[in-house]
């Protein structure tokens, strides 16, 4: 194996954690996807050579890899499921009792340059670790791995409307959390 | 008629702009949700919130 290979590996490893730990939050299994990671990237040397980018494809391995343990634990889990099952009623105080907004969303400015859109992911990643675990789970699954919702409803083992739910719990939550945090600041 | 048929609040209005992210409304929903965007700035703003979210979330990692 060429060493440099090995060495470039090896120095995504931070990324590589940094980008499970949100996915995986509330579960240990962030060390050990991560480490499986590395070793199958490794052993697949001669499958990576000609691509372009090592960082892409190494991602590609651990999003397979993350949605394998989200499905394992899900399994286990399938029985606590019902938190959140209720609907959206969270959001009832949001609406007055017509179903109009009592705070009217306001149209965020596009974060512009660098600095600006460094805020706001800042600010999105500390929104999205204020989310309950299994909210930022689907929602992730969802916008950041790309799935079909149908498609984690099953991995999940929940109702489409249950999924459905928690999506719209972490949008709303989400929006909520980056206006205090971001646009107001 | 349709209009009649077409108003829904903006709770409900919230909820069909976050389902239309996910999978294809059906063409009564569409309608009036489209309906309902025409004439509410705040459900604008709110749908155009949501796809920023979409947007630096799919980015989240890239840098």
């Amino acid at each position: 194996m060429a060493k440099d290979f090995r060495k470039e590996v090896e120095a995504l490893r931070p990324y590589l954690v940094r980008y499970a730990s949100i996915q995986l939050r509330g579960t240990d299994a962030v060390e050990d996807v991560v480490q499986e990671t590395l070793l199958a990237a490794l052993a697949a040397e001669a499958t990576f050579a000609g691509r372009s980018n090592l960082r892409t494809w190494i991602t590609g391995i651990l999003k397979h890899k993350i949605i394998d343990v989200i499905r394992q634990s899900s399994r286990h889990r399938a029985l606590d499921a019902v938190d959140g099952e209720e609907s959206a009623e969270d959001f009832d105080a949001l609406f007055d009792e017509t179903g109009h907004w009592r705070d009217p969303p306001h149209a965020w400015p596009h974060p512009e340059d660098a600095l600006q859109e460094k805020q706001f992911v800042a600010a999105l990643e500390k929104c999205l670790a204020a989310l309950p675990a299994r909210n930022s789970q689907v929602f992730l699954m969802r916008e950041h791995l790309g799935s079909e919702t149908a498609e984690i409803c099953k991995e999940l083992g929940i109702t489409s409307t249950h999924c459905w739910v928690l999506l719209y719990r972490a949008r709303m939550a989400l929006r909520a959390c980056l206006e205090k945090g971001w646009l107001r600041k | 008629m349709i209009l009649r048929m077409g108003k829904i609040s903006c709770k409900e209005a919230s909820r069909l702009i976050s389902q239309a992210m996910d999978e294809r409304l059906s063409f009564g929903q569409r309608v009036k949700l489209r309906l309902h965007l025409v004439l509410c700035d705040a459900c604008r703003n709110f749908s155009g919130n949501l796809l920023l979210v979409r947007r630096a979330v799919a980015r989240l990692f890239e840098k």
